[in-house]
């Protein structure tokens, strides 16, 4: 059936000489991810904000009450490992979570905003193929907003550090500990770490509301959610149980971090080392991991196949 | 080679027959002209040639099946819907570099060149232009991409005169090079009357009529008849009556026009009114087979 076709459009001679092969494959990928980019710019604009926000926190903190900071690193200092982790730690979870709602909001709109705009048309009018434009969308929770954040949130640590010793500058503080004591490299690395396994531990979410914002002609939001409480409900109805299809939203919610990370008794003072923390080995033979994974796949690839069928609504 | 061929091709949304076996070849280089009333089934024939709906039957568009084949065919097609489709929140500038990010035969200094001859600024953003510009920075974009084919589905829509004017003038004279296809659906049908080389009346699905425009002005003849020669007229059996004026215009499909010319002032009808002839046979048919 495709003896004419073969003959036709990319083996024909182009007279520009810019033959379609010529353009590498990756081109349409690179540019729709670009285009996401230029579309929401919350992408980065919302981690920034909240980056900025906690450097305001911190700068006045540290100029108003200095202490706070030489105490744990002044001539007296008592925990030289204990609190200094606050800023960092703070910094990097509420950076997660931000990116982890922008990532969210962003899926839920993805494939729904094209639709309810029209611009889909404009979009299918471009040799860009169904499978690239979802993975393009795919790729901003799943790559791009680890990325950005791992890049904000090394900002944020190197400011708070530098601040840190500015302050124990003017305090004649121990710098010596401070630099000792923060191991920030190390710090870098297991962020790294983090944010891989938490894309990776995610990717089922977000193929869940890559595909809703796809289907949903409206409310995706409800079309998102919903489900998840109707099973809930026909738990509790059907085996009078609440636990287990909750115990299962829960471990997909947490369950990178106690996958990927040792578990802390309450209390206790953290590791000097933050990489002892890691468990990666603990992390990739977790069926959760590869369950949710093939899921995602299947999301992905069920989204594909209805961009192609829905046009504007 | 025909630039699109089709041999059956039908497409039911539930109960509804939007297409109902259509046959139809266009050759390369042709303008076509699809017209038909609301519902007829003039987009869903389009947008099975574009790729973005799914269909039975058989069709090839520059030979490649355009519903698994889309993204290779929009290549060589290009085309416009019927409403203004472009992203509100992009930038122009940024609407250029993406069209020539991803579409491997778009000549972007071309597109400058036509936003050039346009008030159009390239900081703005698509949902701070007028309609008229989001129309021409459409445009530009589509005319600067090398296409074999390009669709245009009711491309002037809520445009003014000025602009409509300017569409097609730009259309035939900075596009169209005798070796592209273009394909236009309107209910402008008088603005297209001489860009179109072929024309096609579609109805409930089916065609009803298909012509190239010079069968169409030899075969169809309107005589406004004199009052005393309409007796011997109406033998003659014509497709069509209307009064305009006290007087009775009649449309005849292949009649020698000396033996017309006898009974009236003889001329070319307008598109229109043929559609409006044929449509109303089709509905008059229709009642008939319904008594």
């Amino acid at each position: 059936m495709n003896t004419p076709s073969s003959s036709v459009p990319e083996s024909a001679p182009d007279p520009q000489g810019r033959a379609p092969s010529a353009m590498s494959a990756t081109r349409p990928m690179y540019w729709s991810v670009r285009r996401e980019l230029w579309e929401n710019p919350s992408i980065y604009i919302a981690p920034l904000a909240v980056a900025a926000v906690m450097l305001f926190g911190f700068t006045i903190s540290a100029i108003a009450a200095p202490h706070g900071v030489s105490c744990w690193f002044g001539p007296d200092a008592t925990h030289p490992h204990g609190e200094f982790q606050i800023p960092y730690d703070m910094a990097a979870f509420l950076i997660f979570l931000t990116a982890f709602f922008v990532g969210i909001f962003y899926c839920l709109d993805a494939l729904y905003g094209e639709r309810r705009d029209r611009s889909i048309l404009f979009w299918k009018s471009l040799p860009v193929s169904d499978l690239t434009t979802v993975l393009s969308k795919a790729a901003i929770p799943l790559v791009v907003l680890p990325l950005i954040a791992f890049a904000i949130i090394a900002i944020t640590w190197l400011s708070v550090f530098l601040l840190t010793t500015l302050v124990l500058l003017g305090k004649g503080g121990n710098i010596v500990a401070l630099w000792a004591g923060v191991p920030l490299i190390k710090l870098l690395l297991a962020l790294l770490y983090a944010l891989t396994a938490m894309a990776l531990w995610y990717a089922p979410i977000y193929g869940w509301l890559l595909l809703v914002s796809g289907w949903a002609r409206r409310a995706t939001f409800l079309w998102a959610t919903l489900p998840f409480f109707g099973i809930g409900i026909i738990e509790k109805i059907a085996f009078n149980t609440s636990s287990h299809f909750g115990a299962l939203l829960k471990y997909r919610l947490r369950g990178w971090f106690t996958e990927a990370f040792v578990h802390h008794v309450h209390g206790s003072p953290p590791a000097p080392d933050p990489l002892t923390q890691l468990t990666p080995g603990n992390f990739l033979s977790s069926p959760g991991l590869w369950i949710g994974l093939a899921f995602a796949a299947v999301f992905l690839a069920a989204a594909v196949r209805l961009r192609r069928d829905r046009g504007p609504i | 080679m025909a630039c699109i061929e089709a041999h059956g091709l039908r497409k039911a949304f539930g109960p509804t027959i939007a297409l109902d076996g259509v046959d139809l070849r266009v050759e390369e280089g042709r303008i076509l002209g699809l017209i038909g009333p609301n519902g007829a089934g003039k987009t869903t024939a389009l947008n099975a040639i574009l790729g973005l709906t799914s269909y039975q039957g058989e069709l090839k568009v520059l030979g490649r099946d355009p519903w698994t084949d889309r993204h290779q065919l929009m290549c060589h097609v290009s085309f416009i819907s019927d409403v203004a489709v472009l992203p509100r929140w992009i930038r122009v500038s940024r609407a250029l570099d993406y069209v020539a990010g991803v579409h491997p035969r778009f000549d972007r200094a071309k597109a400058e060149g036509f936003l050039a001859k346009t008030d159009i600024p390239r900081a703005r953003k698509v949902r701070e232009l007028s309609k008229g510009m989001v129309t021409q920075l459409h445009l530009a974009l589509i005319m600067a991409m090398d296409a074999k084919l390009l669709v245009l589905d009711e491309p002037t829509l809520g445009l003014d005169i000025l602009y409509r004017k300017q569409f097609y003038d730009s259309l035939l004279h900075d596009y169209f090079d005798g070796s592209r296809t273009i394909v236009v659906t309107t209910h402008q049908v008088e603005e297209v009357q001489h860009v179109l080389t072929d024309l096609m009346f579609i109805n409930r699905g089916r065609i009803v009529l298909n012509c190239s425009m010079e069968e169409f002005e030899s075969r169809y003849v309107e005589v406004m008849v004199y009052p005393a020669r309409i007796a011997a007229a109406r033998v003659l059996k014509p497709i069509h009556e209307r009064e305009v004026f006290g007087r009775s215009i009649l449309l005849f499909d292949q009649v020698d026009r000396q033996q017309l010319a006898a009974m009236g002032d003889v001329r070319t009808p307008s598109i229109a009114d043929l559609f409006v002839a044929v449509m109303g046979n089709q509905a008059g048919q229709a009642k008939g087979a319904a008594q």
